[in-house]
């Protein structure tokens, strides 16, 4: 072990200094306590715990859906609770599961870990977009448990979402669920960039960030120019429908295509900001177990930074069937083509990685062994749809669908799961069962083919997407069948996983701090981490933290120890820059919280509350932001006093 | 079975979807039209690059998985690294993009030549017909110089074989997409938008389509047919659908049509001859042409279109037209009358 492992070990002489940190860094216990919560690690916890909730209430949706489909002229579900579900299905994964669980969790829990400090920046904004997120999930689901459920596709397209075809309060729930989720993003995006960009360990210059931490980075910058886009269009067509405003109706000059461009100007983004979090964790992970740095560093992070790039110029892909002008349509051939040699890029690094490692398969390496056969064809069946021709004929059909699961469930929820064997010691501080992992991985490698698999042919085959149900003439029925009985794999595969994790709370191996024998600063503490995160801030010297340190890497000296203070260093080469102090638990998010939600929430039923709502959010913001004086100050003043 | 099963799920799977998609008469794979004809030889060509790189990268990560694996413990083994090595590496990488570079060319340039040739096919005279989108049919004209020419039918489309068709498609409400995969691709219908897309059917054949946008309760239930038959048929089939079907003679027939101009029937659809003009739905002046009813929901058999009349919301849940309870010597009269309208 290297002096930065040894760092978590408390020893005698240091025990009343840790006890004083741990008294200030604690949040409050105890009911009310729990709404003033400010770590990183305990909001992270609850992301995760929400995120994974809405994935099984997803899980369930899509399980009744299988079911309906799973044999022709199917009565199980009628049309208007099929499309309900399938509606509220995409919806949750996509806003309440895939983006809250591999940007938000993943990066509020373990991006200030990595970058070696105690918690992340604006922590009060950390907790206030939390609340929103929870508020926002929970009005999508109290929209389907009252019979209000939108029915008009996670996608929401006008005019059939539009006033005259969807009366009702079914599409406004939906455009409101945008609103909160993408607010809550889109604070954890400018927390995320903050943190990587700010609170580094000193020593970790730009080139030394941990593939995973820049990851994050990248999304949260895509967060940053995608969601906007949504949130305007939504809010348009929110509008249209409560104020009469035509941006969309086409008997007033407004323009249905409109809403599409805004939409997958966002929605093509998306998948990048889903998958993106997936090949930074499979970098991690890889690099792990194959037990040398990665190869490509560099390589990998401009692939990724590509990517992100790219993936703002290729949305038109999603609508070639509308008849936009050929040249056009040419060019975002090119653009979607264009992904595949970034991608590549870090496939190539990855095999060479493996190549030249010694290769360990634990659950870990598995999940990420998954994601080449899983992910890989998804994004190979994604260049037949960059191609014009080939899109127009299984564009909105069930090779579509099998597409996107491939390359969303491979690229996001195979290194997901991956993640949380890897990652779970430092939440928990001990390790998932490893026969039990190897289950769950079989059981969901299996049945995940099993269902989408089938759905390429049913496409080429001429299904199409979104139909509640197919007549009996149609040679459907067997993949159908077979479809539905992957599910059942799947569905054994999760419980085993929540199985496992109940179990490993109280019996599962305790881990220690690096039980991977990992490279990055989160391994440097205890498992998992005491509230201060670090009992010493390190130090790094080379891109692989703990497997670069010297013998006696220095540690950061000087913070304050009697107040919530954190080191800031220098953007380029993580100079220490200045200290600057955090604020402590407040109940002030969720009050914020709670006014943004009436405020949204409101706008649903009626114009008329916007003001008053609005100065209710404005309230509580005079509270949050009035001046304080920090609690240093106070005391060294006091101190002057004394003298 | 742990290190070979992906292989062989793999290769099963795609012996599997070399066979499939090759049948049926709503299928991308079994073309039938000059138009899906270019659309499938591209698809194969993209479809056997990606599988080859498909099988060139799974191959690649396999090796390097069964040749470095090890089953000692993490902490046991210190990180590798090695230069040199990772020097010769950095050539496998580049050649691999570069690899990469040269497919995509060959895969953009293909399909923008593809799109290109389908873009239209060129004729002076081709058989124009309108499809307007409606929640949940299609109306079909077929345009003609004089006015009182235009033929009004639905859910079926008769088009000549070996001549060029352009096909011009409009929304009355939502967006949907008019999709008939053994001859071309898709073509949103959206509303306040007129687009135009180009077929050519190479034999004679009944292929089915369907709207492939979600366009609300019965997205499902929203099919229709493209019936290929040679010019001469064509024209037959074309003069007998402009012609006025002759007032009934028979009694029975004759009440029939007073119930149809006496219940809630007139006050959407159509029936030339009769008096009844109304456009909310289907026309049908023809209606006993036709091989099916509700967009391709039911074959057009007299016990069907009992059903639908009386009770089409249990058949189509929530399509726009109401229940009609008959009394049964209306019912048959109706049907009777409704089954002369050839």
């Amino acid at each position: 072990m290297t002096p930065l492992e040894q760092s978590g070990t408390a020893t005698a002489v240091e025990t009343s200094r840790l006890e004083k940190l741990e008294r200030i860094w604690r949040d409050p216990s105890g009911f009310w306590g729990w709404f003033t919560h400010v770590n990183h690690r305990s909001i992270g916890k609850r992301y995760m715990v929400t995120a994974f909730a809405f994935f099984l209430a997803g899980g369930v949706l899509a399980a009744l859906m299988r079911i309906q489909l799973a044999r022709p002229e199917n009565h199980f579900l009628s049309p208007d609770l099929y499309n309900q579900i399938f509606t509220v299905h995409g919806s949750t994964m996509m806003f309440l599961f895939a983006v809250p669980m591999m940007f938000e969790a993943l990066a509020v829990y373990l991006v200030p870990l990595m970058v070696g400090n105690r918690n992340i920046c604006f922590p009060r904004l950390n907790a206030y977009s939390y609340y929103v997120y929870l508020v926002g999930g929970l009005l999508l689901y109290s929209g389907l448990f009252t019979n209000t459920g939108p029915d008009v596709g996670w996608f929401a397209y006008v005019p059939l979402s539009g006033p005259d075809f969807t009366p009702g309060k079914r599409a406004d729930i939906w455009a409101q669920m945008i609103t909160f989720t993408e607010l809550s993003a889109l604070a954890v995006a400018v927390e995320v960039v903050i943190t990587a960009f700010k609170m580094r360990a000193p020593g970790m210059s730009l080139n030394r960030i941990p593939i995973f931490v820049w990851g994050m980075v990248i999304v949260a910058f895509m967060v940053i120019f995608a969601m906007p886009a949504v949130m305007l269009s939504s809010t348009m067509l929110l509008m249209d429908r409560t104020v009469n405003t035509h941006f969309f109706n086409q008997a007033e000059g407004g323009d249905p295509i409109l809403y599409q461009h805004l939409f997958w100007f966002f929605g093509h983004p998306e998948v990048y900001i889903i998958f993106i979090p997936g090949t930074a964790i499979v970098s991690t992970i890889i690099s792990t177990f194959s037990r040398r740095r990665i190869f490509g560093y560099t390589a990998i992070l401009l692939a990724m930074v590509a990517t992100a790039f790219v993936g703002f110029g290729l949305w038109v892909h999603h609508m070639f069937a509308t008849g936009l002008p050929q040249m056009g349509q040419s060019f975002f051939t090119a653009a979607s083509l264009m992904v595949v040699i970034a991608t590549g890029t870090q496939v190539f690094c990855w095999l060479v990685t493996l190549w030249t490692g010694k290769v360990i398969l634990k659950p870990p390496m598995l999940f990420a062994l998954a994601f080449f056969f899983v992910f890989i064809m998804g994004g190979l069946t994604g260049v037949l749809m960059a191609s014009v021709p080939v899109d127009l004929q299984i564009h909105d059909t069930f090779f579509i669908v099998a597409h996107f699961h491939y390359v969303l469930i491979g690229g996001a929820v195979f290194p997901l799961f991956g993640a949380l064997y890897y990652w779970m010691p430092k939440i928990t501080g001990r390790l998932l069962n490893e026969a039990a992992g190897k289950w769950h991985f079989w059981l969901f490698f299996i049945g995940f083919n099993m269902t989408f698999f089938p759905m390429h042919i049913l496409g080429l085959r001429g299904m199409p997407r979104r139909v509640y149900t197919y007549p009996t003439s149609m040679p459907w029925g067997n993949l159908n069948f077979l479809a539905t009985l992957g599910v059942v794999l799947m569905t054994a595969a999760v419980l085993i996983f929540i199985a496992n994790f109940f179990w490993h709370l109280k019996r599962g191996e305790i881990a220690g701090n690096n039980p991977w024998g990992a490279s990055t600063l989160e391994w440097a503490t205890t498992s998992p981490p005491p509230v201060y995160n670090f009992a010493e801030l390190p130090t790094v010297n080379g891109r692989d933290a703990l497997w670069d340190a010297l013998p006696n890497q220095p540690i950061v000296e000087g913070l304050e120890e009697d107040c919530r203070q954190v080191l800031m260093t220098k953007v380029m080469d993580a100079d220490p820059d200045c200290r600057h102090e955090f604020p402590g638990p407040s109940p002030v998010p969720i009050l914020a919280a709670i006014a943004t939600s009436i405020f949204f929430i409101s706008t649903i039923f009626t114009a008329k509350l916007f003001f008053p709502t609005i100065i209710l959010v404005g309230i509580t913001l005079l509270i949050w932001y009035w001046p304080k004086r920090q609690p240093s100050l106070r005391r060294k003043e006091r101190e002057i006093w004394e003298q | 079975m742990r290190r070979h099963g992906p292989f062989l799920t793999m290769a099963l799977y795609l012996g599997l979807l070399l066979l499939a998609g090759c049948h049926g008469n709503q299928a991308a794979l079994n073309s039938k039209g000059i138009q899906a004809a270019r659309i499938e030889r591209l698809w194969w060509l993209m479809f056997s690059i990606i599988l080859g790189v498909y099988v060139i990268v799974l191959a690649w990560a396999g090796t390097a998985v069964f040749r470095a694996r090890t089953h000692r413990s993490e902490n046991e083994i210190p990180p590798q690294v090695d230069p040199i090595a990772d020097q010769r590496m950095t050539r496998v990488v580049g050649v691999a993009i570069g690899a990469t570079v040269v497919l995509i060319f060959v895969m953009l340039t293909s399909s923008v030549v593809t799109g290109h040739a389908i873009a239209n096919l060129a004729s002076k005279n081709p058989v124009t017909i309108d499809v307007i989108g409606h929640q949940w049919w299609w109306e079909v004209h077929y345009e003609a110089t004089q006015a009182d020419q235009t033929v009004i039918t639905a859910n079926e489309i008769h088009i000549p074989v070996g001549q060029p068709v352009v096909i011009k498609t409009a929304s009355q409400d939502v967006i949907h997409s008019f999709w008939a995969p053994n001859l071309h691709g898709k073509r949103d219908l959206i509303p306040g938008y007129q687009n135009a897309l180009w077929i050519e059917a190479d034999e004679e054949g009944t292929f089915r389509g369907q709207c492939a946008e979600f366009c609300g309760h019965q997205h499902a239930h929203m099919g229709f047919f493209v019936v290929a038959e040679s010019p001469e048929k064509f024209q037959a089939w074309l003069a007998h659908q402009v012609s006025t079907p002759p007032p009934p003679s028979d009694p029975i027939a004759k009440h029939g049509e007073e119930v149809f101009l006496s219940h809630p029937c007139v006050m959407c659809h159509t029936i030339r001859g009769s008096g009844a003009g109304a456009k909310l739905g289907p026309d049908l002046t023809h209606i006993a042409s036709r091989m099916t009813i509700a967009a391709a929901t039911l074959p057009n058999t007299r016990g069907n279109l009992a059903g639908w009349i009386l009770d089409s919301q249990s058949i189509k849940p929530g399509n726009k037209m109401p229940p009609n309870p008959l009394k049964s010597d209306d019912l048959n009269a109706l049907l009777t009358y409704l089954e002369t309208l050839q």
